[in-house]
């Protein structure tokens, strides 16, 4: 570890308990378009944090910051320093495949693998070696999906094609399939966008469960879910940073008119 | 369309309410439901035309190639156990004075002219029939067996009427004692038509009816083995490499580029190759299956890189970042997800790639595999012809007996078509996931 980073690491060792994930002047390119600038946010431990701003400013880029998701597109570029636990997860010596295992990710569209219920839930501890036996991955499994509210709706067709559930229960297969792995953080990309009312307020009901043992980022465009689910909130404008700080002081007395107006619907 | 009518047109004014009703608007309508009809219309002309060109290519076959499947044979009586035959060596027996008295005991009459004349009908090879067929079951000789022989090429196509009897003598080639003598074994009962297996468990002969695909079948499955077994896991690894690991720059722009041209390079070509490189540097030997697969599969890996590619290409974007989302590596990702999805469409394109193989002629020619070989291959390094290049050899012999072979043999190379193409929409039916 260069001394530069232990330097950080002892600067930060105060916050750490607290601050799960911290980026510092993340700035995001694609080919040579910016899409952050210099993006400085603390992501609290075991906390929910929302990610919110109109379409385009860089929330959702920002988030596959994250889990180094954004590494997937050739034509782009990250500058600044993002950790998780005061490491950074940009250092070239740092394992892929542990930090993603340890930021799990919850996408926008429901996405469940082309097979069976309990196999979708069953791969990541499987690929990781977390289970050992078929025992093991049964209790994973059954503990993944009760946790996810998704046990007793399919615990009679585990094995029949988890893309044959509803939208809903879709996203909270995939939500049972982000925990199975027992990350650390989880990072929700508008979980709810394509969801009814009522399978949007299972999952909000879910993440407010889910906060006691992981730490959560949450992009939304509901101002109402984020003011739900949330306890720090993050606004996003044209790839800044606009303001961040408890999720009801942002929604009762932004600093920002621009939060102002977008939270009131001016704009967005 | 003037000016004013553009102006008067309903609906062009954004003040003027559009007038659904009106005839103009009912007249336009109606138009553009004329084109829809005209459009389909089109289309199915177009089938209609491709449909009906592929009926007539199948009824002219199956016309001139019906024949080749039955054979006229006549039946043989022969006391094997009233012959004096060495037990210890079948094989070297004097079958031919064998097969002859049994046939002089059917015929004890005829003059010595009547008889040579009389043994032309049968196949100058009946004797080794009797021979092969008692060395397989040598209890034959202790009894009277019915041989079925093969008539001589000339005889069969008179029974299959493709000879006239009323053209003067010297102008068919069978003569009228041969013709005087078919009529009394016919009158026997002697003479029948049984489906020409023949066809199917035969190599080639240069008499036609003799002549068979035995050969030319195992030929093709050995190229295609070859050709499968070198283009599937290449064309897979590759289109992996270029879809999933290259980066997209100038180099793999230039390597696409190039799969593409080659997918389009004549099939004669890639034979010219195969005989500089390698019957010319590697001297691997001519006419082998061996080089026809290599030489094949040179032609069939563009084609399944792009196929695969594509098919890599087209399983979306979430599946590769739900499995990355969960911590999967690269070839977990690829292997247990993008792949599996991809596969029944690769397996098509493969098979298709391979049909498109098995009709190849050309790169196969300039191999040697027309060679005339009258065994088929034990292995895929022995001598062998293909069923492309055995149509290409039977449609160049001179023997009457061979145009409807020809025929009766492309026929069996599209029914082998028609049975991989059938198996490759099976399997994309089978296996295409939907998600």
């Amino acid at each position: 570890m260069s001394d530069a980073a232990v330097e950080a690491r002892l600067s930060t060792q105060e916050e750490e308990r607290d601050i799960k994930m911290r980026a510092r002047g993340v700035s995001v390119f694609y080919g040579q378009k910016q899409a952050l600038f210099g993006v400085d946010l603390e992501i609290p431990r075991h906390a929910v944090m929302a990610l919110i701003g109109p379409s385009g400013c860089g929330k959702s880029t920002f988030m596959r910051c994250l889990n180094r998701m954004n590494d997937t597109i050739d034509s782009c570029r990250i500058v600044g320093d993002v950790t998780l636990d005061a490491e950074d997860i940009y250092d070239p010596a740092i394992d892929v495949v542990e930090l993603r295992a340890r930021v799990g990710m919850v996408f926008q569209k429901p996405n469940p693998f082309p097979k069976s219920i309990y196999e979708n839930v069953a791969y990541g501890p499987r690929i990781h070696g977390l289970v050992r036996n078929r025992q093991e991955t049964d209790e994973v499994v059954e503990r993944s999906l009760t946790r996810a509210g998704l046990f007793k709706e399919v615990k009679d067709r585990l094995h029949e094609p988890g893309t044959g559930l509803s939208g809903g229960q879709q996203q909270r297969l995939c939500i049972a399939r982000a925990i199975a792995v027992s990350p650390e953080v989880i990072l929700m990309d508008e979980p709810c966008s394509a969801l009814d009312p009522i399978a949007t307020a299972t999952v909000e009901e879910l993440i407010h469960e889910l906060r006691e043992n992981f730490t959560i980022v949450i992009v939304t465009h509901s101002m109402q879910q984020a003011a739900r689910v949330s306890q720090r909130t993050a606004m996003f404008h044209l790839g800044n940073l606009v303001e961040e700080a408890d999720t009801d002081k942002i929604f009762t007395n932004p600093e920002d008119p621009l939060t102002q107006d977008y939270i009131t619907g001016r704009f967005g | 369309m003037s000016q004013s009518a553009t102006a008067a047109a309903p609906g062009r004014s954004p003040q003027a309410p559009v007038l659904w009703k009106s005839q103009e608007m009912a007249d336009r309508r109606k138009a553009r439901y004329a084109a829809d009809r005209r459009l389909q219309m089109y289309g199915l002309a177009g089938i209609i035309f491709a449909l009906g060109f592929l009926a007539i290519l199948l009824t002219t076959l199956a016309f001139t190639g019906y024949k080749a499947f039955v054979q006229t044979t006549a039946s043989v009586e022969i006391n094997l156990a009233a012959q004096d035959i060495d037990r210890t060596d079948i094989r070297e027996a004097n079958w031919r004075s064998i097969f002859r008295d049994a046939v002089r005991q059917e015929f004890p009459d005829l003059s010595r002219a009547e008889e040579r004349e009389f043994f032309k009908i049968f196949t100058s090879s009946a004797h080794y029939l009797v021979r092969d067929r008692v060395l397989d079951n040598p209890a034959l000789l202790d009894g009277t067996t019915t041989f079925h022989i093969p008539l001589a090429d000339p005889l069969d196509q008179f029974a299959k009427g493709e000879v006239n009897p009323d053209l003067p003598e010297d102008q068919r080639r069978v003569s009228n004692a041969q013709l005087e003598l078919y009529e009394v074994l016919d009158a026997r009962g002697m003479i029948s038509q049984p489906f020409n297996w023949g066809l199917f468990f035969n190599a080639d002969s240069r008499f036609p009816e003799l002549a068979g695909l035995a050969g030319a079948i195992s030929g093709s499955f050995w190229a295609l083995l070859v050709c499968f077994l070198i283009s599937f896991p290449v064309g897979i690894a590759a289109a992996i490499y270029l879809e999933e690991f290259a980066p997209k720059n100038r180099w793999t722009d230039l390597i696409e580029i190039n799969i593409n041209n080659l997918a389009a390079v004549p099939s004669v070509v890639f034979g010219m190759l195969g005989l500089a490189v390698f019957l010319g540097w590697f001297g691997l030997p001519r006419s082998a299956p061996f080089v026809g697969g290599l030489v094949l599969s040179l032609m069939t890996l563009p084609t399944l890189i792009i196929v695969t590619r594509a098919s890599l290409k087209s399983v979306p974007m979430a599946i590769r970042e739900a499995a990355l989302g969960v911590g999967a590596s690269k070839h977990e990702v690829i292997f247990h997800h993008v792949l599996p999805l991809a596969m029944p469409t690769v397996m098509t394109g493969t098979i298709i790639g391979l049909a498109q193989a098995l009709g190849e002629t050309a790169p196969l020619l300039l191999i040697g595999m027309n060679a005339f070989i009258t065994s088929p291959p034990d292995g895929i390094f022995e001598a062998s012809t293909a069923l492309p290049t055995q149509i290409y050899i039977w449609a160049d012999s001179p023997e009457r007996g061979f145009v409807a072979r020809t025929s009766a043999a492309i026929l069996v190379l599209l029914g082998f078509l028609a049975l991989m193409n059938a198996i490759a929409i099976f399997l994309r039916q089978r296996f295409e996931r939907r998600w």
